[in-house]
Formats: structure tokens, sequence, C-alpha cells
């Protein structure tokens, strides 16, 4: 995934929600990011920074909360947890395996002034 | 100027943010002491849902130091969400008009646009068909296409890495796709950045040679986790090579146990037949209830 990418979408988000939320700078930025999101969390906290420097979010910390992977196995029939996509069932060894969580790419919370 | 999306406000952002928001009361700008974190969650939750917006600008304006000035603002917003909605209006587009859109996805190198060229030859006498070529750099693969006799647009993503929704609904004014008609997507080569951005398509179709090894759906599985049909390509070199197709068709499936498997060779022809028949189908499926269509 291309983390410089996200975060000029995050900074698009931060400057619509400045305008509507009437807040002229963001102080912390709550990110809540799965496992199975394709995000590479060090590439992103640089990004972030290099694309945030001189705006609204200037040095603004980043905080990300990290999900946890969970598919439902169609074979035990029970929610498993899982790391990668291509993770078997740790009950079953199967790939009967349908994604539920673990997929979040969500700005969840900002502190403005 | 952008109809959906008024990019003039866009290529902004960056710039000229700060100026929107300070209404003169610059105070609030400016005095982001350190004590306003003590006090953030206990004041502000109850009474800035409402009149959140007006920190500061009391009777006289003033700011009072030592008063906390930063509030917290639940966002609960996908990342991408600007995407998603460029990505679903692009798809209005395609689905009013009985549009089949494919959205093409491989490593550089894959043979993409040989494959591409091989499949428009099979269907342009029946089908009217436009193309939206993405890479980095030149106008190449679009001269290629567009010696085929269908329109092609190029568009470079100069650093980028992968098409977004802006960029295909722009590309989409220019070409005017035909009602009923088939729109190519060649995106960027590179299995891992455009499987996050949807575009609008229909369905993504990605492409691994031969040449390449069976166990690319594993280590880039968030592409074929994101593809509805992979097409093993240039069969014609399996003889040359060790790649195990039942075996990379297992990890595709791993990964994506709905994923449909196709082999083919563009240059032989091989399999060439199927390919076009799913097209077929999927664009049978893409007419059905176009509100285009139904009118006429």
């Amino acid at each position: 995934m291309h983390e410089m990418a996200l975060c000029e979408n995050i900074l698009q988000v931060l400057e619509e929600q400045a305008v509507e939320q009437d807040f002229a700078a963001v102080k912390t930025v709550w990110l809540e990011i799965g496992p199975l999101a394709g995000v590479e969390l060090e590439a992103l906290r640089f990004s972030f920074d290099a694309v945030t420097s001189g705006t609204l979010a200037d040095r603004a910390k980043l905080v990300i909360i990290e999900t946890r992977g969970e598919a439902w196995c169609a074979s035990c029939a029970k929610l498993v947890p899982i790391q990668h996509r291509f993770d078997a069932c740790p009950l079953c060894g199967g790939y009967r395996l349908e994604i539920l969580g673990g997929e979040e790419l969500r700005i969840k919370e900002l502190e403005v002034v | 100027m952008c109809k959906v999306c008024g990019c003039g406000s866009d290529e902004v952002m960056v710039a000229g943010h700060a100026h929107h928001h300070d209404h003169g009361d610059e105070g609030h700008q400016h005095h982001g002491h350190a004590h306003d974190h003590e006090h953030k969650h206990e004041h502000d939750h109850e009474h800035h849902h409402d009149h959140s917006h007006h920190y500061g600008k009391g009777p006289a304006g003033a700011h009072v130091p030592g008063l906390s000035q930063s509030r917290m603002v639940a966002i609960e917003q996908k990342i991408l969400a600007k995407n998603d909605a460029y990505a679903a209006a692009n798809r209005r587009f395609f689905n009013d008009r009985g549009i089949l859109a494919l959205n093409l996805v491989s490593s550089p190198g894959s043979g993409k646009t040989t494959l591409l060229i091989e499949t428009i030859e099979r269907l342009k006498a029946n089908t009217p068909i436009s193309v939206i070529e993405g890479d980095q750099q030149t106008e190449t693969d679009a001269d290629r296409i567009r010696r085929t006799g269908v329109p092609a647009i190029q568009i470079n993503t100069g650093k980028g890495c992968h098409l977004d929704g802006h960029m295909v609904g722009h590309a989409l004014d220019s070409l005017a796709p035909q009602p009923a008609s088939l729109v190519f997507i060649e995106n960027v080569g590179n299995l891992v950045c455009p499987a996050g951005f949807d575009l609008g398509e229909a369905h993504k179709v990605v492409i691994l040679s031969v040449t390449e090894g069976e166990d690319k759906p594993l280590k880039y599985p968030d592409m074929f986790h994101a593809a509805d049909l992979m097409l093993i390509s240039k069969t014609d070199l399996l003889p040359h090579v060790d790649f195990d197709v039942a075996r990379c068709i297992d990890y595709a499936r791993r990964i994506n146990p709905g994923i449909k498997a196709l082999q083919l060779s563009a240059k032989t022809g091989e399999g060439m037949e199927a390919w076009t028949r799913w097209i077929a189908a999927a664009h049978a499926l893409a007419m059905t209830g176009a509100a285009t269509l139904a009118a006429e």
C-alpha cells in the first residue's frame, strides 16, 4: 500500500474537518489500522510527518491503534484470530476463512485546537 | 474544472488551509501551551458537540490563557473515503450506461499491454472499446493501444504508484465511452498499491505470467484478495520454466476462495477464447438493468 498517498488522504480529511468543525490546528490524530490493511506502520509514520509538515497538522502526534485480525472459519463455525491473509485456520488448518476484522483503515479521532 | 470534485480546491489543500480558519482570534492557534492537555477530557466533551467552534470567542473575543483550548473531535472515517466516493461516482457512470469496466493489475512486465491488444483485436468488431492506460511515465502504451483503432487515454501518475478514482473520473470525462461498451483500465504495473484503490470497476483482473513465481499470490495477498479473476499468462513458455500452475491456483484460493483462474497465451491464442467468454458474460451482467439502455 502506498503510505504517502494514505497520508495525503488523511490530510485532506483533516482540512475538510477543519472547515466543517471549525478548528485551526490538529495536535493528535488517532488512526485505527488492522494487520490486513496492507499498511507498513513505520512508513506511515514517516510519511505522516513529511506530508503534514507546514500544514494545519504540523508536528501533530500520530497515535496508531492496531486492531486484531479475525476471520470466520466456515469449517469450524468459529471466529478465529489471524495475522495474514494466507493464514490457515488455527483450529482446523483449513482455508475456508472469511475475514471479518483486521482490514481497518480509519481515522478515529482528533485532538484539535 | 472537475464536475464531480471541483479539484481546483483540492490543489490548494496543502498551501492555503490556514487562512480559512483563523477568524481574527489568533489566540487559539498560537497559544497551544502544554498545560492545555490536562483539562481536555474533563471539560470538553459535553459542551463541545453543539458549539464547539467558538473557543476564545467570548464577548471580548479573548483567549483565556490556561483554559483548555484543545478538544476532541470524533471522525470515524475511512482514510480512503474520498477515493471511495470518486470510485462510487465512476461506478454509477458505468452502471447507468451498461458499461463493463475492468481494472487490469499485475507486476511490470507480465505482458498486460500485449494481452490487452490481443483481446481488443478479438472483440472490437462487435463491441465498442476504450482504454485507460496508467503508467508513471510515457505515452508508449496508449500509442500501442491506439494502433488497434480504439480510443485510449494515457494517465501518467508521475511519482504515483497506482491509479485512483479521481484520475479515472477525469479520464472518463475525456474518453466519453459509449453506452454498452467495454472500458479496460490498465493499472500501473504494481501488485501492491493498486489493491487498495477502488476505481469503480466491476472487477479487478490480476495477471500473473508464468515467468514469475507461482507463489506471488502469497507474496502479494492483498491484490489476489481484491481480484475476481486471475489470468495466468504466457502459458506458451510453460515448458521452459518451473511454474506449477496447480500450486499457483491453490495459493490464490487460500487468499481468495472465490477467485476464478484462467490460463492463456496472447502469443499462441491458447485460452483466449475462455477469457473473451468471461468478458462477454461479465458484460451481459453489466448491461442488465442499466438505466440508459432501458430508456432506449
